[in-house]
């Protein structure tokens, strides 16, 4: 336990105290003394930097389960620090947002602070975690925590189902991963990733390496909201704003990135890495941005546009990826480094963003942009935070959206140029979706800004009389925003102390080539980037203007293509299938049930009796057959088939009599005096039983059972019948090994004194067994009597 | 001996199992003592219907039957008799309260749907 695990670990400790401080200092808003630790962890990660810059990375170990492998390892380098930075930095600014968002006397705080703490905790461990099992097991934790902060406000049914649906969802993608994981320590015998990427060279040729790296992307895609796993991102919007703000704009959703740009090192070797993170990477930029349009609700066009910006840096790291078969030059990497400079920058904007978002829903009550207009004049502070980001996300200059913008264009530019796993052909559609793509972005940006700041203001609309927003709350938007602005002046204050550090853990062969040379130019001549922009702007501007004359053609787009209504239909198909399925198989009739078993008695026993080929005879050690036997045995096989036939209840006890009676002369028959006797008295006594009950009993109806229901009776139980006799014979024929029987001959009188051997063995050598056979009367006797005796629904009616 | 024998315990399974699928609560009892009938038939002869004396030490044979399946039969019996009195028992009740031996009526109340 190190410092370091205690930073990591140190959220979850802060949130099994902070109802305590709810309880104790009610006056005072929790989240001021919840603020105090994403600070101090802040500056705490920020001392990283100058040892992370210079290529150290740190390591401390803490052992959990050795005896297993499982160590939690913490690891700290270049890339583990920028998102440890993130998850601190961003982290404070909204708990301080959180601070003047949410109510301290409305709102159950100690709640909300808890789960934004344990996702805190979480969110640390994924990211500084070397150990794959620890990392899943604080993956699988922020999809508890954010569970639980989109259902905060669990009395409403949206966010209940927002709030199952991500579950399910990334808990499904959770599981996937984990399967990944663990196909990935079968391979290099280790769940160390530092270690997996030691011998990355004897993975990749491993049988395992393809569906491991399904699984780990499907765990990747879930949680960053890829195609066609988005769905669950626009409905967690049900969460209070911060929530969005922090988790589903700037950590959680890049719980997949870090993921994947953890994992490149080891699978970038194959081509299904590059297509898979690349391609779909693009179709969610693509997907995401054309929706983004279409919505009318602020956080719905800020959900999709998350979507799309996820999209647009998993796509840069899968075409970076590609960076290997070129012996990491350095004009390939550079879409990783775009990647990790527009994570950064996206943090920033999108946080700003929401928090923009909040304010306008706080201060007017509304979300809507069709009610919302000409709020500029009232709440100029806000607007302009809200220009900042919004042309940042479009990619505008002077904003640091434009510069990672410009870098993604030049990235999918040089796919064209690959000449591998044909991307020479296809590759061509990269830069054309990233340009249209990039046009909606823009497209809904704009919507985004004008919408809501400028037009006409229409208070009657409105809940509440809109006004600027108090300056606590606008306090980190200002702070995010001026990042955007400061990293867009300067982006060389990030190149050198955090992203070359970042891109050399993805791509950590450039480190020994120390090639890599990041500088971000905010101007970089005429190249096609630009001008790529510039149609864009132009582009988009047109559509923008004139957006009322071609967004009716998103009505034309059914509703029920959506994947939405798969999923819905899907668990709703799911759970009828099951329900269906369950009444179909449990009948409730017993005879069902045993139809069953006998079905798979018969089935299992003949099939492993066929497959062995056990059903031989070996008549060479039979006993001879005497006349008495052949008579005693047809006249019990008579008794028998008087019982089926029977039409009277007399009969059928009558015949069972006789049944019995004739087992008791067989006995006798193989010199079993003790048994006839016990036989004949148990039978007897049992007739006499049988007959007192069904003295009470009705008439020995046979309900006029249907022909092919007996016939598939009889089918069943001759079935049953010729198994056993065949099994015995079979078992019979097969003599292993001579019996015990010896001793008891021998030993009876020497050891025991008695000379009935069979009541020997009964009291002496395996008395136990009459002990409990004993026991067995007891309970049948107790329990016959208690059945008689104890009437409770007689006792109440009177 | 065995063979015919094991055709004889066929049939009393056979049997068994076709009272025991029936709707009849009663045939059901019947079919279950059958079937106790049919398996305590199956051990003895499993273990051996070789001649030799009884296993009585008094009989000074130079051989005896098995004696360890008999032992173990009249447990079997005892148990398969405390067992099927209880079903009987059972069943009288059961027919008091419930009112039918039909086993398609005796499926719980509608409320377990």
């Amino acid at each position: 336990m190190t410092l370091l695990h205690l930073a990591i670990l140190s959220p979850l400790l802060m949130a099994l105290i902070v109802p305590l401080f709810y309880k104790v200092a009610k006056n005072v808003h929790t989240g001021w003394f919840v603020l105090i630790l994403p600070v101090l962890l802040f500056s705490y990660f920020i001392q990283f930097l100058s040892r992370t810059s210079k290529g150290e990375t740190i390591t401390a170990t803490a052992e959990w389960m050795p005896s297993f492998g499982i160590n939690f390892t913490a690891y700290v380098d270049g890339l583990s620090l920028l998102f440890a930075l993130l998850i601190t930095g961003i982290g404070s600014l909204v708990v301080l947002y959180s601070i003047y968002y949410l109510d301290k006397h409305k709102e159950s705080l100690h709640n909300f602070y808890v789960y934004l703490l344990l996702f805190m905790g979480a969110m640390l461990g994924v990211v500084l975690s070397d150990n794959l099992l620890v990392m899943y097991t604080f993956w699988e934790l922020t999809s508890i925590s954010s569970f639980l902060l989109i259902a905060y406000w669990y009395h409403r049914e949206r966010s209940r189902y927002g709030a199952q649906k991500s579950m399910l969802i990334t808990v499904f993608g959770g599981l996937s991963m984990l399967g990944g994981i663990v196909l990935l320590g079968i391979m290099g015998d280790t769940f160390s990733i530092r270690e997996l990427l030691a011998q990355q060279d004897i993975l990749v040729s491993h049988a395992l390496f393809i569906p491991a790296l399904l699984l780990i992307l499907l765990g990747a895609f879930t949680k960053s909201a890829q195609f066609p796993f988005h769905i669950w991102l626009p409905d967690a919007m049900e969460a209070p704003t911060p929530v969005s703000a922090y988790l589903h704009s700037a950590t959680m959703v890049k719980a997949g990135i870090y993921l994947v740009a953890r994992m490149t090192p080891i699978f970038s070797e194959s081509s299904l890495w590059i297509w898979l993170v690349g391609g779909i990477g693009l179709l969610t930029l693509m997907w995401g941005s054309f929706n983004a349009v279409k919505q009318t609700d602020l956080k719905g066009i800020l959900a999709f546009s998350t979507i799309s910006q996820l999209g647009l840096i998993m796509s840069l790291l899968g075409v970076g990826a590609a960076a290997r078969f070129y012996d990491y030059n350095q004009y390939y990497v550079a879409a990783t480094v775009a990647a990790i400079f527009h994570l950064v920058n996206h943090a920033t904007f999108k946080g700003t963003l929401f928090m923009v978002v909040g304010i306008v829903d706080h201060e007017t009550g509304t979300r809507d942009i069709r009610k919302l207009g000409g709020l500029m004049s009232m709440m100029p502070i806000t607007a302009t935070i809200a220009l900042i980001g919004s042309f940042s996300m479009a990619g505008l200059p002077p904003f640091n959206g434009f510069l990672s913008k410009e870098m993604f264009f030049t990235g999918m530019i040089r796919v064209i140029e690959m000449d591998i796993f044909n991307l020479s052909t296809w590759g061509i559609l990269f830069p054309i979706i990233a340009w249209v793509a990039s046009i909606f972005t823009f497209i809904y940006s704009m919507i985004l800004f004008f919408k809501t700041f400028t037009g006409k203001y229409q208070p009657e609309k409105l809940d509440k009389e809109a006004h600027e927003a108090p300056f606590g709350m606008l306090l980190s938007p200002i702070i995010l925003a001026s990042l955007v602005v400061i990293f867009g002046f300067f982006p060389n204050l990030l190149s050198q102390s955090i992203i070359k550090p970042a891109v050399e853990a993805i791509v950590p062969a450039i480190k020994e080539s120390s090639t890599l040379k990041v500088n971000i130019y905010f101007w970089h001549g005429f190249t096609p980037e630009l001008f790529m922009t510039f149609g864009v702007i132009l582009l988009g501007t047109l559509l923008y203007v004139y957006s009322s004359k071609w967004t009716p053609i998103y009505s034309k787009i059914p509703e029920k293509l959506s994947f939405n209504t798969v999923y819905d239909h899907g668990l709703i198909s799911m759970e009828r299938g099951a329900f269906s399925l369950t009444r179909r198989y449990m009948t409730g009739f017993i005879r069902t049930y045993l139809v069953y078993i006998f079905t798979f008695f018969i089935g299992i026993l003949s099939f492993t009796m066929i497959s062995q080929g056990a059903f031989t005879i070996d008549t060479s050690e039979l006993a001879p057959i005497s006349v008495y036997e052949v008579v005693l045995a047809v006249i019990l096989v008579l008794g028998t088939v008087t019982i089926l036939f029977a039409k009277s209840r007399l009969t059928a006890i009558i015949a069972l009599g006789s049944v019995g009676y004739s087992v008791a002369l067989f006995f006798v028959l193989f010199k079993a005096p003790d048994l006839a006797l016990t036989q004949l008295v148990i039978e007897t006594v049992s007739v006499a039983l049988f007959l007192l009950c069904f003295y009470h009993l009705p008439r020995l109806s046979r309900h006029e059972e249907r022909t092919s229901f007996k016939f598939g009776n009889l089918l069943i139980s001759a079935a049953v019948g010729v198994l056993v006799t065949l099994i015995s014979i079979a078992s019979h024929s097969q003599k292993m090994f001579p019996s015990i029987s010896e001793y008891y001959v021998e030993n009876s009188y020497k050891l025991a004194g008695g000379k009935n051997m069979v009541n020997v063995i009964l009291v002496d050598f395996r008395g136990f067994d009459t002990m409990f056979e004993i026991c067995v009367l007891a309970i049948a006797a107790l329990g016959i009597f208690a059945m008689i005796r104890l009437r409770l629904t007689r006792r109440s009616e009177g | 001996m065995e063979i015919l024998m094991s055709i004889v315990i066929g049939i009393l399974f056979m049997s068994a199992v076709y009272l025991m699928l029936s709707k009849s609560l009663l045939r059901i009892i019947i079919g279950t003592g059958l079937l106790s009938h049919g398996a305590h038939l199956l051990l003895i002869t499993m273990g051996g219907l070789k001649d030799g004396a009884a296993p009585l030490l008094g009989e000074h044979a130079k051989d005896y039957v098995d004696p360890l399946p008999q032992a173990l039969i009249l447990t079997a019996i005892v148990i398969s008799f405390g067992v099927t009195s209880f079903f009987l028992v059972l069943a009288y009740r059961a027919y008091q309260e419930i009112g039918t031996d039909n086993m398609d009526q005796m499926r719980g109340t509608e409320g377990n749907d």
